[in-house]
């Protein structure tokens, strides 16, 4: 490699923080939207390094379920005042309040699909036009053919086939009133890309993705945290393992693994041995259909 | 450790699909669940076997319809490098898609299935690949188990392939034997054919030098974003932020801002809020000058010794994109980087075949798909360079005001 090369991690860096800046040009009201882990936590640092020495220049935005890890709230309160950001916080429980939705039922009661509720109506509150996202391409096939920059007509939907092209290093921002655009700067990188990232710029994180004791119940031979939104029935035995956190969802839809992993190098070592991908192994809701995520995007979600 | 990029092309059914399977397969980059759901959605072959054409089949309806129509991105690792694959579909009419594809590519792999040799489709990708200045080519000819992995039907369309690359100046190609389905050359090389003296796909794609592909002469930055953090102790920061196009730049370059034409100096270059001596190319960074000049948005800080063209009459090849037509005359939005300025299709002078490279006279409207030579006017100047000698700098899109799509990608002469 020549003098002046850039490794993968500083290409995929350099990129990310170009289409940061690309949304803040180009957009009145961005907005980064926060789920609270680790892609998002990467995201706010790339966003950081976007534009110091100046403040992050658009708000996070969390839409709170109201089943979140308490530890990464916690976190989440931390990282935002360290960055001295500005935070939206807008709970589903209050859309569900407002708009007297359905709560769902069962044993798994994941409130993923009322999200989108809430999310469009603070995209309309704060006239966002610009919400940045944190997915990525290899995450799930229908992602890998999503745009940098994907517009959402006024009820928030993705067309798949009606996508801009997108050329070069160009990104076309450009909307009509009451759409917006979701911006995904970080589309390009794989989990293992982000845990590198995290490893090499020394990114704090939450405690639950590292390995701790926790009472759990075992559902189709995944782990499950028992808590106050998941209950134990009579037939479930509650084990207490050690376990860690691959994503950072809601208690009700995240599911844990088994490990021994207590640091980055561990867990990452961790990640390169197990074969399993992130959404197959973690998420409890998506294994319904393949085209699941499919819909749900069609649907407004991030 | 670095990053390659590269897009696959290949008339339909040349086996693509297959071939980007067998990559993330071969290279474990397909896990256990990815898996499993391949199995399933496989369960009805007569024979049983694992579809790797179904692992980069994205949205549904493309699946129901059996073909790939978009553009589709995929990833994978080996020890050596990262790898981001534009998996861009074959039909005869999505020009759009594999120029879309191709514009960030560092190589492509044309695929030819070896019953049927250089093909019209062909011949159109490989033209597409010089047009858009791809530097490498590998020529994939697959279905070798289909002729006996013979030795002679791959010379011939070596050879056919040889005049179709001279013709069109790609200098960077490579040949490869192949079948896609029982991997023979993909990752690891075939001992079927012996007689093969190059490398299998993966080493080629693991092996080709990058570096030399980027300009470190010609130093071009455009600005994206201002950054005033207006506090207290930074009372008077003004910063440039952007990415550095080609070229490198240092702390005490004399620089001039285009197209306005001011000079100063450079005072100050960081990345991430850290002070560096100098940048180089694809860094993002933020410079600062030691004049108080009015820069904003899409305004370009080049080195006085070192200028690009600054022009607002632009001869271009654009490839047209929208489903409306190209009209002569109509206003459009031209988007250069980061600079947005108001254009006009002045005049089409004429359209390229993209199959034989004929330039042929315009006598209807132009369509999706088809490229053209025109002139363009801008109502400010465009500080730019020409896409042959420096294409990072020589591209751009149409923007239609009214419907907001990208209409047309550029070329500039
Ligand atoms: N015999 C043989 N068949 C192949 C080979 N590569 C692909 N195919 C078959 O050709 C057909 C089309 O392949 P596919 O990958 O879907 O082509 P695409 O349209 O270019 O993506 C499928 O039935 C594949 O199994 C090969 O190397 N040898």
């Amino acid at each position: 490699m020549s003098e002046y090369g850039l490794n993968y991690l500083e290409q995929l860096e350099a990129e990310s923080i170009h289409i940061f800046r690309e949304a803040a040009a180009q957009f009145e009201k961005p907005a980064l939207l926060f789920s609270g882990g680790k892609d998002s936590i990467t995201m706010v640092h790339l966003a950081r390094k976007a534009f110091a020495p100046a403040k992050i220049p658009f708000p996070l935005v969390h839409i709170d379920t109201g089943h979140n890890f308490p530890e990464a709230l916690d976190f989440r309160d931390k990282l935002v005042e360290k960055v001295n950001a500005t935070l939206v916080v807008r709970k589903v429980e209050d859309t569900i309040k407002k708009r007297s939705l359905t709560e769902p039922k069962g044993k798994f009661p994941s409130r993923n699909w009322l999200q989108t509720y809430t999310l469009l109506d603070t995209i309309e509150e704060f006239k966002f036009d610009c919400c940045i996202g944190g997915a990525r391409r290899d995450e799930e096939k229908a992602r890998a053919k999503e745009r940098i920059f994907s517009v959402r007509d006024e009820f928030g939907q993705w067309n798949p086939k009606l996508q801009r092209p997108e050329l070069w290093n160009i990104y076309n921002g450009k909307i009509h009133k009451g759409e917006n655009v979701r911006v995904f700067p970080i589309s390009n990188w794989t989990e293992l890309d982000i845990w590198n990232y995290i490893r090499k710029n020394n990114i704090e994180l939450p405690s639950i993705y590292f390995a701790h004791n926790r009472k759990v119940i075992v559902h189709e031979g995944q782990l499950v945290a028992t808590s106050d939104y998941i209950k134990p029935s009579t037939d479930d035995v509650v084990l207490t393992k050690k376990v860690r956190y691959r994503t950072v969802g809601d208690m009700t839809c995240t599911a844990a693994i088994e490990s021994n992993a207590t640091s980055l190098d561990e867990v990452i070592n961790e990640i390169i041995s197990t074969r399993i991908s992130e959404r197959g192994e973690t998420r409890i809701d998506d294994r319904v259909t393949e085209a699941a995520m499919e819909d749900r995007k069609k649907n407004g979600y991030f | 450790m670095d990053l390659l990029r590269f897009i696959t092309a290949g008339s339909v059914d040349d086996g693509k699909s297959t071939l980007i399977g067998r990559l993330l397969y071969d290279s474990k980059n397909i896990l256990i669940d990815q898996l499993e759901a391949l199995e399933k959605s496989t369960k009805n072959r007569a024979d049983g076997s694992v579809d790797l054409a179904l692992l980069t089949d994205g949205l549904r309806a493309e699946r129901e319809q059996g073909i790939t129509i978009d553009v589709a991105y995929r990833y994978f690792t080996t020890p050596k490098r990262k790898f981001i694959i534009a998996d861009a579909p074959g039909h005869v009419q999505y020009t759009r898609n594999m120029i879309t594809g191709a514009s960030n590519a560092n190589l492509i792999i044309i695929l030819i299935d070896a019953r049927q040799g250089v093909v019209e489709q062909t011949r159109r990708h490989s033209i597409i690949a010089s047009l858009l200045n791809v530097p490498h080519v590998i020529v994939a000819i697959n279905k070798m188990d289909l002729v006996d992995y013979s030795q002679s039907v791959f010379n011939n369309i070596v050879n056919e392939y040889a005049e179709v690359a001279k013709q069109l100046g790609l200098d960077d190609v490579y040949y490869i034997p192949m079948s896609a389905l029982n991997g023979d050359n993909v990752v690891e090389k075939s001992s079927i054919t012996n007689w093969y003296e190059g490398k299998p796909l993966m080493q080629y794609l693991e092996e080709i030098e990058i570096d030399n592909d980027v300009n470190f002469t010609d130093s071009r930055f455009q600005v994206q974003f201002v950054i005033r953090p207006q506090t207290e102790e930074l009372h008077d920061y003004r910063g440039y932020a952007g990415r550095v196009i080609s070229g490198v730049y240092k702390k005490g370059d004399k620089v001039k801002v285009l197209p306005q034409g001011n000079e100063s100096t450079i005072s100050s270059i960081e990345i991430a809020g850290e002070e560096v001596q100098e940048a180089f190319p694809q860094q993002a960074i933020v410079i600062q000058l030691a004049d108080d000049i009015d820069i904003s948005r899409g305004d370009s800080i080049v080195k006085t010794e070192n200028l690009p063209k600054v022009a607002n009459e632009l001869e271009v090849l654009l490839c047209w994109m929208d489903d409306k037509p190209l009209i002569s005359g109509n206003k459009y939005l031209l988007q250069h980087n980061s600079r947005l300025v108001k254009a006009m299709v002045k005049h089409v002078n004429y359209k390229l075949n993209v199959n034989t490279l004929q330039q042929q006279a315009i006598n209807d409207e132009i369509k999706l798909n088809e490229i053209v030579a025109a002139t363009i006017k801008t109502v400010s100047p465009l500080v730019f360079d020409s896409y042959s000698r420096l294409s990072v700098n020589g591209n751009a899109i149409l923007i239609d005001e009214t419907s907001n799509n990208t209409v047309a990608a550029v070329m500039i002469g």
